[in-house]
């Protein structure tokens, strides 16, 4: 096997600052906070940064003043990786010999909604400036038409797919609500999650109803709070201080269809990236020890499911009832860290830090014991998808 | 065949109209749904297209016959927009003449317990102004 693009980059520093509900903290402040841990967790100092990415708008040039630093390479914004791009952009750069060490920060301050226009302007194409910013109108070639429909959010676009799920699968609702308490149990044992109060399926199924069928369980928790990680060339394997991760195979999406043109519907864009990534390595589903998968909305975690192989079309439902599958001492330990559901709306990058923590060995009290030596990560949602293996 | 206009209950957020797509949110005013249409091939586009994907033909636009079928749908519960008030009921339609010829749009005159997926829908404008804005209300029983 040819190895992929990016293979063979390693995770070599991680951070993460106060997560909190409208913290007060501001985004400078978090990202200072998590960028500067990622580089002294990754045994560097910030003048060894010489590349830096992100995504969001916590701009590349005030998130390196702040550091004092001034790397050379800088990428970010949103490609075929999705909300990973920045990610999977500074495994390139390493791996091309752009770089020697890329630090990648998420910021977030209770953004609404993983895809969600703010106050859409009466008569205009409301979402012109969201796609100029992720450069890829094919994403969003069907949201002005889901906007005239008085589909505002993000939640009532994907209920739509869940909607058409659980009419050809018999998916159902309490399968939605196994992900929500599974991934409440795992936040009771993150100290940095904000929700970490038991959950019971009682609970779960009185929720107010946001879009049916998603309530509000379904949907993620907003958060203030930055995560950042160092990708290093592989050669810095041998004096990384931390036990370094791999990243053997990453995976993206054009974005065809949109929303709701896919051929395919339900399926989406997910199923693309998982596509080319297993493409891009010996790796098979069955080798996966922990899944780390996207819950803006509980039904993305059963659509990665399906997509990433682990379960056939339609079976991702079975899969997670009961929740014992994917406890933390199942088969397949999953959103081990809480979710967003639970742990906060980190926009893809909570899953990135978990998943590296759990193949260090450094998850603590959730730490899963079968010591994994390959996990998975997934993100995103609609036609937005990026998907990454990473071994320990 | 032509269908309804009936007045707009609220203003709406509606895409900027432009050459490719001013038929498509126009054409209500004549109580008639216009798609874009491959008069070569046959295929039915939504969104417009600049050139056919099948055989590369300039499409032209058509009437359809205005009715579909439901392809999936929500109830939206969230004030998520400080003009629409809850609940309203947001579907994708497909239209009969072609399996995967789908548009967004909102069920009316129905609530979610009167609706199910594959159930047969025909459109009515709202009038609003220059473009008038297809939605669907129940044609009858399911099929």
């Amino acid at each position: 096997m040819t190895r992929g693009p990016g293979a063979g980059a390693i995770v070599s520093g991680l951070g993460i600052s106060a997560i909190g509900r409208r913290s007060g903290i501001s985004d400078v402040e978090l990202t200072a906070a998590s960028c500067r841990q990622a580089i002294a967790d990754a045994g560097l100092v910030a003048a060894d940064v010489d590349g830096i990415t992100s995504i969001g708008d916590t701009a590349l040039s005030t998130a390196a003043r702040e550091l004092g630093i001034e790397p050379a390479y800088r990428g970010g914004g949103m490609t075929t990786g999705g909300l990973l791009s920045p990610v999977m952009a500074a495994a390139l750069a390493v791996t091309e010999g752009r770089a020697r060490h890329v630090l990648v920060y998420r910021t977030v301050n209770m953004i609404g909604g993983d895809m969600t226009p703010r106050e859409p302007a009466e008569n205009t194409a409301a979402s012109e400036d969201l796609s100029a910013a992720m450069d890829l109108t094919q994403m969003m070639s069907d949201v002005d038409d889901l906007l005239a429909a008085d589909a505002f959010s993000a939640a009532n676009w994907l209920a739509m797919h869940c909607r058409r799920h659980m009419s050809l699968y018999g998916t159902t609702k309490e399968q939605l609500g196994w992900l929500a308490i599974n991934s409440r149990r795992n936040a009771a044992l993150n100290p940095l999650a904000v929700y970490r109060e038991p959950m019971t399926m009682e609970d779960y199924l009185a929720a107010r109803m946001v879009s049916s069928p998603f309530g509000l369980y379904d949907c993620d928790a907003p958060v203030d709070g930055s995560i950042a990680v160092v990708i290093s060339r592989p050669e810095y394997a041998a004096d990384c201080p931390k036990p370094p991760v791999r990243v053997e195979a990453i995976g993206g999406a054009s974005g065809r269809g949109g929303w709701f043109h896919r051929p395919d519907y339900p399926t989406m864009a997910s199923a693309d990236a998982a596509r080319e990534m297993w493409g891009r390595t010996d790796l098979t589903p069955a080798d996966i020890d922990i899944a780390q998968l996207y819950d803006g909305f509980t039904f993305l975690t059963l659509a990665w499911l399906e997509a990433l192989g682990i379960c056939a079309p339609g079976e991702s439902g079975p899969f997670v009832e009961g929740a014992h599958r994917i406890a933390l001492d199942g088969d397949l330990p999953l959103n081990t860290y809480g979710g967003q559901l639970s742990a906060g709306r980190m926009h893809g990058y909570w899953v990135l830090h978990e998943a590296c923590l759990q193949l260090r060995g450094e998850a603590g009290e959730r730490q899963v014991r079968s010591h994994p030596q390959v996990a998975v990560v997934a993100v995103g949602g609609g036609p937005i998808a990026g998907s990454m293996l990473l071994t320990g | 065949m032509t269908h309804p206009v009936i007045a707009a209950a609220h203003e709406r957020v509606l895409p900027r109209l432009t050459p490719a797509n001013r038929p498509f949110w126009t054409s209500g005013a004549q109580g008639r749904l216009t798609v874009q249409h491959c008069a070569a091939c046959g295929r039915w586009f939504l969104p417009s297209v600049d050139t056919c994907d099948v055989c590369g033909s300039p499409p032209t636009y058509d009437a359809v016959g205005g009715t579909g079928t439901v392809f999936t749908y929500t109830t939206n519960q969230h004030q998520f927009h400080p003009a629409i008030t809850p609940p309203n009921l947001i579907a994708i339609v497909t239209l009969d003449e072609q399996d995967t010829l789908r548009l967004a749009t909102n069920l009316v005159n129905c609530t979610e317990n009167d609706v199910t997926i594959g159930m047969a829908v025909r459109v009515l404008f709202e009038d609003h102004g220059e473009v008038f804005y297809p939605v669907f209300t129940p044609a009858g029983p399911s099929r």
